[in-house]
């Protein structure tokens, strides 16, 4: 409640609708000679799945690094939340960070720490006021939530590729962010399990109210979570719309994504 | 020989002067490139070493990891220290007995032994194998987790990479390394006394108070404090080293070789400028 409140108020306080939580306006980057986001922008809506598809290498991970300030973009506006990242103190860009849940594409699991501590890491400095009884219920919650109950005091080292995406993702729901930017969820995971983990997408949405920004190359993940979709190509906007805009355009480099791959 | 014939300069044909020109040019370019990432670099180093020291003072200290560093800097070198520092004591003794023995004066051997053990071989020889095992190992550990998202994901968890890696480890390797100095000193000693025992009995209480009665304050409290800087140093090169590792795996490999080199340099460095200042203040 309280910080639906805050939300709004942020909202007002900016040019911005309130139901507008983040919004990118001519978004440059580019490393070295190498133009990667040229002239990028988007927004992401309250309670929204947004799907963003795109060649690899076509900078969709640089897009969500720039969101909570891993990456400076060479020029152009990130507001979340009504704030502008860019021209945030420390303080303030760590407290708006405590908001956002990012799965890195390569999990990035702390590898010193059992799963257990990877998932209390992040719990233990956003949500202070938790005992450590109901940590551990919570911890215990999500990994069962991603099929993963029984690794607790296993080591990232000991599980498969497709179990540590997966408690990667663990560790980024488990603190219940207002905004979750999630790097290609289900690449590695079989079909059972991707599907899984898209209805977890789904549930956490409508539990926790969030909004999310989803990088897929999984057209069956991108068919069950997305809201709406862009296209990116080129470091532009290529495309954007519903799914079923997306499906029933004529556009070659779209079907592409869309039509069964050949054996 | 070579046969005479008109002397003749060789004039570069026009495309030849084009293609110097470029590669001079190339040169140039180069060479700036390479002076701006070095300026680059010392500004790095400048920040991140400012950006520690503002962390080291932060309210919430990483007590704990602290104490886990402080027994992985302790537990890696152990082995190696123990064995080294016995052999420094008793080497030292068995070389320096024949030439004491000429003078007539193998009963000042202890002593010098004890002497050199505590103001130099003890600190800059334990300060050395600490940079190549700790200082390596703090390299690649920080490396690998850049190259692997975890610092990033670190600090998009609200959590300061910088007070929750580097802060605990410089402080223990800061505090831990002047601990290990006295124990490897203690062991040289133990060991000139069983180098000395080699030719004939020598009595070990007798050994110890000869040895100590050289020794004075003034010998020990300089190298225990250059000792400190000694671990301070290590611990910062080799998490800055980390820090800044590339993006690619290679670059692992890299971060921990560099600190090594790095940090023994500074170590020799920071102790030359120790002497110097030792030498003043006698
Ligand atoms: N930190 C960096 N330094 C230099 N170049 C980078 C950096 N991060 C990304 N790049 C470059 O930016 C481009 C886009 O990278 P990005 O990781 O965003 O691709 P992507 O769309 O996520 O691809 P994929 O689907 O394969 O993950 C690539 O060419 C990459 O080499
Ligand atoms: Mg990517």
């Amino acid at each position: 409640m309280k910080s639906e409140n805050k939300i709004a108020s942020l909202a007002g306080s900016a040019t911005l609708s309130p139901e507008q939580v983040i919004e990118i306006h001519n978004l440059k980057i580019g490393f070295g000679d190498l133009p990667v986001l040229k002239d990028f922008s988007v927004q992401l809506f309250e309670k929204e799945n947004l799907v963003i598809l795109g060649k690899s290498g076509s900078g969709k991970s640089v897009l969500i690094k720039c969101i909570v300030r891993l990456l400076n973009p060479d020029s152009g506006t990130i507001n979340v939340l009504g704030e502008n990242v860019n021209k945030l103190n420390d303080r303030d860009l760590a407290k708006l960070r405590m908001k956002i849940g990012f799965l890195f594409q390569s999990g990035a699991l702390y590898d010193s720490m059992t799963i257990k501590e990877n998932l209390e890491f992040p719990l233990k400095r956003i949500k202070k006021n938790l005992s450590q009884k109901e940590m551990d219920e919570k911890i215990e919650d999500t990994l069962e939530n991603v099929g993963l109950s029984d690794t607790l005091h296993k080591m990232p080292s000991e599980l498969s590729g497709g179990m540590r995406k997966r408690a990667s993702l663990a560790r980024t729901i488990v603190v219940d962010p207002m905004i979750m930017l999630y790097d290609e969820p289900t690449t590695g995971l079989d079909p059972v399990t991707s599907d899984e983990i898209s209805s977890l997408i789904n549930d956490v949405q409508k539990k926790y109210d969030t909004s999310s920004i989803i990088i897929t190359h999984d057209i069956e993940c991108a068919r069950a979570t997305a809201d709406r979709m862009i296209m990116l190509k080129d470091g532009e906007v290529y495309l954007e719309g519903s799914l079923d805009e997306f499906e029933k355009s004529p556009d070659e480099l779209i079907q592409s994504f869309f039509k069964p791959k050949k054996m | 020989m070579k046969a005479i014939g008109p002397v003749r300069k060789k004039i570069p044909k026009l495309p030849d002067v084009k293609k110097r020109a470029i590669k001079l040019s190339e040169n140039v370019i180069k060479k700036t490139q390479k002076a701006n990432r070095f300026f680059l670099a010392v500004g790095e180093i400048n920040l991140f070493f400012w950006y520690t020291i503002k962390a080291s003072f932060s309210r919430d200290f990483e007590f704990r990891e602290f104490l886990r560093q402080c027994y992985l800097v302790g537990n890696k070198t152990l082995p190696l220290i123990t064995i080294t520092g016995v052999v420094i004591g008793l080497v030292l003794t068995i070389q320096a007995r024949p030439v004491l023995a000429e003078f007539g004066a193998v009963s000042m051997l202890p002593g010098m032994v004890a002497l050199s053990i505590i103001r130099e071989m003890g600190p800059v020889v334990t300060a050395l194998i600490c940079a190549g095992k700790i200082g390596s190992g703090m390299g690649a550990e920080l490396g690998s987790m850049k190259v692997t998202e975890q610092i990033d994901a670190m600090e998009v968890s609200s959590t300061n990479p910088i007070r929750f890696l580097v802060v605990p480890r410089v402080m223990a390797a800061t505090l831990m390394i002047p601990i290990l100095v006295l124990y490897a000193d203690a062991l040289g000693i133990l060991g000139s006394w069983a180098g000395a025992n080699i030719k004939g009995e020598v009595n070990f209480v007798l050994f110890i108070s000869q040895a100590f009665s050289a020794v004075g304050f003034m010998d020990l409290f300089p190298a225990v404090i250059k000792t400190f800087f000694f671990g301070a140093a290590i611990g910062f090169i080799g998490c800055y080293k980390g820090f800044t590792a590339g993006r690619g795996t290679e670059s692992v490999g890299k971060a921990a070789n560099e600190s090594v080199v790095v940090a023994s340099l500074l170590v020799i460095l920071i102790d030359l400028v120790a002497v110097q200042i030792t030498d003043m203040l006698l």
